[in-house]
């Protein structure tokens, strides 16, 4: 069925990009050092918080709900890490750092289904807080962590030539894709997000799901900070600002729909290291940044066009 | 028979929304190892019944028992969890999600490291489906599955689920008669195993041949609950059609003067339903459509109101043929449809009766952009006069009417368009009988002052009273074009109105299962 394929082929589209984008810049900036292994292990560096957090993103929009507070909380946590391990230790810091997203994601779980506020809103709001809190605590100013086992483990170590935080990221990815996929919970999670009455019919507490995907992914963006910390060997309360948006686009680029009931973690995965391939390779090409910012918002427009559903 | 346990015991259950009384004190008592029928015209409690024995609702008053065990709280685990499991219409169906993990959705098979078998889910799912004799792929997607294919995939899903107590709403409206034998013959295996089974259809001849007891429902009130044998199918009817049709029966009917002819269909089909409809309707006339769901009748409506696209056949008003491509070209043509879902496709809810009224008129109220307010008040004021419409006044929001008057405000703004043809799609569901008599008035108010109308109901007593002529429709084709006359029982007296009435909907509710039966005469 022709019908049939061209349905992949968009749902697909995101494979194909990735693969088209990849040979372009292979071919064109090789003179640029593009496929210098080192090159793309960077790449990797750099994608790897953007990924973790997508990986969580695609449970939250799978099941109809959004988050737009990841970018600042992730900010929030390299700062109350920094401030723990200082005062006792890296396993200290490490608690404090996922005390932080617990804290952040049960409040947005709290006030999106109990008070009921939608969580576009809640989670809004929460960026201006996690962001002002970090501002506050650390008095705008960054905390160094002086502690080499940290920062080795949480994103700046190397095993032989393979990054830490590429483990991290295949690692939360392949955990993520078999929760989504083969999982009771994962089933909820789309099931909830594809016919919200449907779900609830059908036996399904769809706010517990809601409250359990919003906590995940402050987790997950708990987990993000504490990797740019230990990568950055400090806390500081920018980092990770903006970050919601390349998130969101990571996995919605990958398939996921912003409407619930789909989501795809692989997809999610490549999104994220699409973005991060545009961003490397137009950085290659010499562009200025503000022209950055233009071309990877054309290529985003574009590769998200091509994979709507038609009808 | 209080010695065994009843599987289930609902007493003294009322149920109201907003003013409307759903159920008024209604006891239902269904046994193991029995197929319990549950009757009732549209609007009767049915789906409210069991809407609350699923947990769905949770009833004002009243209590449950499931097995003897009382029912204390009132959500769909806590039924589920009792052993009730129920087909809803394509309620409960998540449309992103394939066939097989809908059917198991929150009991899916595990592999043997306790992850998801989704392959092991739909060889499950085949099994179910090759047991009916039916063909559904478990692998598709429910979003993309047709109305037949989804109603299969409910009841599979129901009937996967080892209750104690199955209920099944209309399963049969999906199924072609061949495979309704097969699911009698599976509800009978059942049957034997103790479950039971509570059996929703509006076609009285399953009801005969799979039932033990039926209980009948009618305007939210039990009504009788007894053995088959005592209920022959005209005894079951009378029942269901009842006094019901009184507040009706005392409708004046104004003789219109049939005019010129204002709509004709010729051979129209639309991309699935209708199928080759002919039509015609004359000035001053109420045409009905009657059928059950899916009968083609809301399709048909949206192809001459320019919603669906017209795939063949042509359309003509006043003699010149003419194109609806989109709503604005039927508006243009003078053709209004009052929608069937009030409150999505009628209403802004939230908005005030004025903003409402002037909704598909704002253009030519309005002056270099501005909406001209003085021009829309009178508008406003004159309809809510000319319709009697009941609101404190015409800046409270539409939220704040009963059932009945909302509608009446999307009739109004229907008329303000000045259309000559009006199309009513289900113009009394949900409202109470008082309003549905000011509804039919006012229908026949419309036609008398030289529109045509075409009214859609699944209320048969309210086709009979409103109309001149009614098309029986099943399949999205029409299969009779009857006048009112030719479905009187002659053998009624003249002056018993309400008996007419009733003799009247009995003869067509004959007609519809006729033409389901693919009947032509």
């Amino acid at each position: 069925m022709a019908s049939a394929f061209f349905a992949n082929w968009r749902q697909n589209i995101i494979y194909i990009g990735f693969l088209v984008i990849f040979v372009v810049f292979a071919a064109t900036l090789a003179d640029k050092g593009f496929l210098n292994p080192n090159n793309l292990l960077n790449i990797v560096r750099q994608t790897a918080m953007i990924a973790v957090m997508a990986i969580a993103m695609t449970f939250v929009l799978s099941a109809g709900e959004i988050d737009l507070s990841v970018g600042a909380v992730a900010g929030l946590s390299t700062v109350t890490v920094a401030m723990a391990i200082a005062v006792g230790g890296p396993v200290v810091g490490v608690i404090a750092g996922l005390a932080t997203g617990l804290a952040v994601g049960m409040f947005n779980g709290w006030l999106t289904t109990r008070v009921g506020i939608p969580s576009f809103l809640t989670t809004l709001a929460m960026m201006g807080i996690a962001k002002g809190v970090a501002m506050w605590i650390s008095a705008t100013a960054a905390v160094p962590i002086l502690s080499p086992g940290y920062s080795w483990l949480f994103g700046g170590g190397n095993i032989g030539p393979v990054p830490v935080l590429l483990l991290w990221m295949v690692i939360l990815g392949a955990i993520g894709h078999i929760v989504l996929r083969r999982t009771g919970f994962g089933r909820r999670v789309l099931a909830t997000g594809g016919g919200e009455t449907a779900a609830r019919y059908s036996g399904i507490d769809t706010k517990a799901i809601k409250f359990k995907v919003l906590v995940i992914s402050s987790s997950a963006a708990a987990l993000a900070g504490m990797l740019y910390a230990g990568r950055l060997q400090s806390g500081r309360f920018q980092l990770g600002e903006g970050d919601e948006l390349s998130v969101i686009a990571a996995a919605v680029l990958g398939g996921t729909s912003l409407f619930g009931g789909r989501g795809t973690v692989i997809g999610t995965i490549v999104g994220a290291l699409m973005i991060g391939l545009i961003n490397n390779g137009l950085i290659l090409m010499g562009l200025e940044f503000s022209q950055q910012l233009i071309a990877r918002g054309a290529i985003i427009i574009l590769a998200v066009a091509l994979s709507q559903k038609r009808t | 028979m209080n010695a065994t346990a009843a599987a289930v015991r609902m007493t003294g259950i009322s149920k109201a929304f907003g003013g409307v009384r759903a159920l008024d004190d209604v006891s239902l008592e269904i046994l193991p190892g029995e197929v319990h029928a549950l009757l009732g015209g549209n609007g009767a409690g049915k789906s409210t019944i069991l809407k609350v024995l699923n947990g769905v609702h949770r009833p004002d008053q009243g209590t449950i028992e499931v097995g003897g065990v009382p029912l204390t709280t009132h959500t769909p685990e806590a039924s589920r969890a009792a052993g009730i499991a129920m087909n809803y219409q394509e309620m409960s169906l998540v449309p992103t999600l394939t066939v097989a993990q809908n059917i198991f959705l929150t009991r899916e098979r595990r592999d043997g490291i306790g992850f998801i078998d989704d392959a092991e889910a739909e060889r499950r799912a085949a099994e179910i489906f090759a047991m009916l004799e039916v063909f559904v792929d478990p692998k598709a997607i429910v979003g993309d599955l047709g109305a037949g294919q989804k109603q299969l995939t409910e009841i599979a899903k129901a009937i996967s689920q080892d209750a104690k107590v199955l209920v099944l709403d209309e399963p049969s409206t999906a199924l072609a008669v061949s495979d309704v034998e097969r699911l009698f013959v599976f509800l009978r295996k059942l049957k034997a195993k103790g479950v039971a089974i509570i059996y929703v259809s509006h076609r009285m001849d399953e009801i005969a041949r799979i039932a033990d007891r039926a209980t009948i429902l009618r305007d939210g009130r039990h009504v009788i609950t007894a053995p088959l044998s005592e209920l022959p199918i005209d005894t079951m009817i009378e029942h269901i059609v009842g006094k019901r049709s009184k507040g009706l029966a005392d409708v004046a009917r104004i003789q219109a003067t049939k005019g010129e002819v204002l709509l004709e269909l010729k051979d129209v089909s639309g991309a699935h339903k209708p199928e080759h409809v002919s039509l015609t309707l004359h000035r001053g006339e109420v045409l009905g459509l009657a059928g059950l769901l899916g009968s083609g009748r809301s399709s048909l409506a949206r192809v001459m109101a320019g919603i669906d696209p017209v795939a063949s056949g042509e359309i003509r008003i006043k003699g010149r043929a003419i194109v609806i491509r989109k709503p604005s070209d039927a508006i243009a043509a003078g053709v209004a449809l009052v929608p069937e879902a009030r409150a999505t496709q009628g209403i802004i809810p939230a908005h005030s009766v004025g903003s409402n009224m002037i909704l598909a008129v704002i253009g030519r109220l309005s002056k270099a952009g501005f909406v001209d307010t003085k021009a829309a008040n009178a508008l406003t004021d004159a309809q809510i006069e000319r319709l009697k419409v009941k609101t404190a006044s015409r800046d409270h929001a539409v939220a704040t009417l009963s059932g009945g008057n909302q509608q009446k405000v999307v009739i109004g703004k229907w008329l303000a368009t000045d259309p000559e043809i009006l199309i009513l799609d289900e113009p009394t569901a949900g409202i109470d009988i008082g309003s549905k008599a000011e509804i039919i008035r006012l229908v026949r108010e419309l036609a008398a002052s030289g529109k045509g109308i075409i009214m859609i109901s699944s209320e048969l007593s309210e086709l009979l009273t409103a109309c001149d002529r009614i098309l029986v429709m099943a399949d999205g084709r029409v299969y009779q074009d009857l006048p009112r006359e030719a479905l009187e029982d002659p053998a009624v007296p003249a002056d018993d109105l309400a008996h007419r009435l009733q003799a009247a909907e009995q003869r067509l509710q004959i007609e519809i299962q006729k033409a389901l039966a693919g009947e032509e005469n």
